[in-house]
């Protein structure tokens, strides 16, 4: 689950809602989805406030090829 | 006779040339010669008319600015300020725009070179792409030092921070800086094919003149975002005018804020969006609950009709009312057999030989044996017998038998 990214956290937050809407589940059924559920909000709420943007800027590797290297240079300071 | 310096004339001669205003603020058009970028970045040229010549400067921090050199031979538009360079005599005219001249000249070569883009289909509406309602990776291609950079990391950041970021370096403004442009999409687009998916690309540029933006014109940008495997959004600075990159990208944002605006959802958004996925998460649970609820209610009634205690209690009521029946009919079945023992009773009475010897009858018996006699042939003459009347008993002889 921590593996997901948003996108597909939030797909399966839709599907699991969709499915306890649609009714008529066993107790133990309607509970496991709706753990499922509250876990992916979680996620979803997680993913989108602790992230921290991630600039990388792609230079010439000096081999004829390129690399990323971490670019910073843009905060306010 | 008063005499003054050499550099006090000048000094008096600039003086009057710059506090004349109609030499502060000058469109100046004529034709290119002579022209030098020094290794400073400093321009210098002359510009020639038919009969006379200027000498002409355009200091590095604008010749930064230029869109491409200007040719030896070509005519162009200089605006700027007149001045005097007291070092060598010189009157001069410091530029700091300029333009081929006729600004109809640029937007000829525009509009032929984007009806030519536009035949070709590059522009067609068919071609956009949707971008992907939730990026994970986006390239930017844009000059690192720019404002507009910051604009869009600033944007990105609030926005959609889980977003990561390539950036690919290039000059935005400048003969440089097309070639860089191109080069830049097409790393972006080996990365997204060699090293990470890349959802999309920002070609981005901060406000400038028409001038500062002709990059954004140049045939092989447009083409390179068009070819572009990776859907393009540009985000270069004028309001107003479309770039062929505008047209040639798949979406067009007025300034580099929009189109990293465009490019990612809003998290805001996305936040309240998961919020109301959660209460109707919950408000399903607890209808499913509600009606599970319901559901044992039910159950629990039917249990209710069905369990042993109503029926025990059932039963308790059923046993009670076979043993009041069961009561009565004894009590009925002894009075019955009371009135029926009487009438036994009564006929036993009548039946008692002591009744019968009451009222004068006599039991005979034959001794010894104590048979009773019931009939003359029991008995013969001699015997003996004992004859039992109401109050006692005495014996006799047989003295005569019957015949």
């Amino acid at each position: 689950m921590e593996e997901m990214t948003f996108e597909q956290a939030y797909g399966q937050l839709e599907r699991i809602t969709r499915e306890l809407e649609g009714g008529d589940l066993p107790l133990e059924a309607a509970l496991t989805l709706f753990e499922q559920g509250a876990k992916l909000a979680e996620l979803c709420d997680r993913l989108l406030h602790a992230a921290e943007l991630r600039v990388r800027q792609i230079v010439p590797d000096g081999a004829g090829g390129f690399e990323a290297t971490r670019f910073d240079d843009w905060e306010p300071s | 006779m008063a005499t003054i310096t050499v550099t006090q004339l000048l000094s008096q001669i600039k003086t009057l040339i710059e506090r004349e205003q109609t030499l502060r603020n000058v469109w100046l058009q004529g034709e290119v010669s002579n022209f030098v970028r020094a290794a400073s970045g400093h321009c210098y040229f002359t510009l020639k008319d038919e009969r006379a010549v200027l000498a002409c400067v355009m200091w590095k921090q604008d010749a930064q600015r230029l869109g491409r050199l200007p040719q030896n031979g070509q005519q162009v538009l200089v605006h700027g300020y007149v001045s005097v360079y007291e070092s060598q005599g010189k009157m001069q005219f410091y530029a700091d725009a300029l333009e081929l001249a006729g600004v109809g000249r640029l937007y000829q070569e525009f509009e032929a070179l984007k009806a030519k883009l536009a035949t070709e289909g590059l522009f067609d509406a068919e071609r956009k792409r949707p971008l992907p309602a939730w990026p994970q990776r986006i390239g930017v291609v844009t000059s690192p030092r720019a404002a507009a950079l910051r604009d869009i990391l600033r944007t990105l950041a609030l926005r959609y921070p889980a977003v990561q970021v390539l950036l690919a370096p290039s000059a935005v403004q400048g003969v440089e800086a097309p070639g860089q442009i191109v080069a830049a999409i097409e790393l972006l687009n080996a990365w997204n094919a060699g090293v990470e998916p890349i959802d999309v690309i920002i070609v981005a540029r901060g406000g400038g003149s028409i001038e500062e933006l002709w990059a954004f014109n140049d045939e092989q940008v447009a083409r390179a975002i068009a070819a572009s495997p990776v859907p393009v959004v540009s985000g270069v600075g004028h309001e107003t005018d479309f770039t062929l990159a505008d047209f040639a990208a798949d979406l067009r944002a007025p300034t580099p804020t929009g189109a990293a605006a465009a490019a990612v959802p809003d998290r805001l958004d996305l936040a309240s969006q998961v919020a109301a996925l959660r209460g109707r998460l919950a408000l399903a649970m607890s209808q499913q609950l509600a009606s599970q609820r319901q559901q044992l209610g039910h159950s629990q009634r039917l249990l209710a009709r069905l369990s042993p205690h109503t029926q025990i209690a059932g039963r308790r009521q059923q046993v009670d009312d076979l043993s009041l029946a069961m009561q009565r009919q004894m009590r009925h079945r002894l009075a019955l057999h009371r009135v029926e023992l009487d009438g036994q009773r009564a006929r036993l009475a009548n039946l008692d030989p002591q009744a019968v010897l009451q009222r004068g009858y006599a039991i005979v018996y034959q001794q010894p044996g104590a048979r009773v006699v019931t009939s003359v042939q029991a008995v013969t003459a001699g015997v003996e017998l004992r004859i039992v009347v109401a109050d006692g008993e005495f014996s006799g002889v047989v003295t005569s038998p019957g015949p």
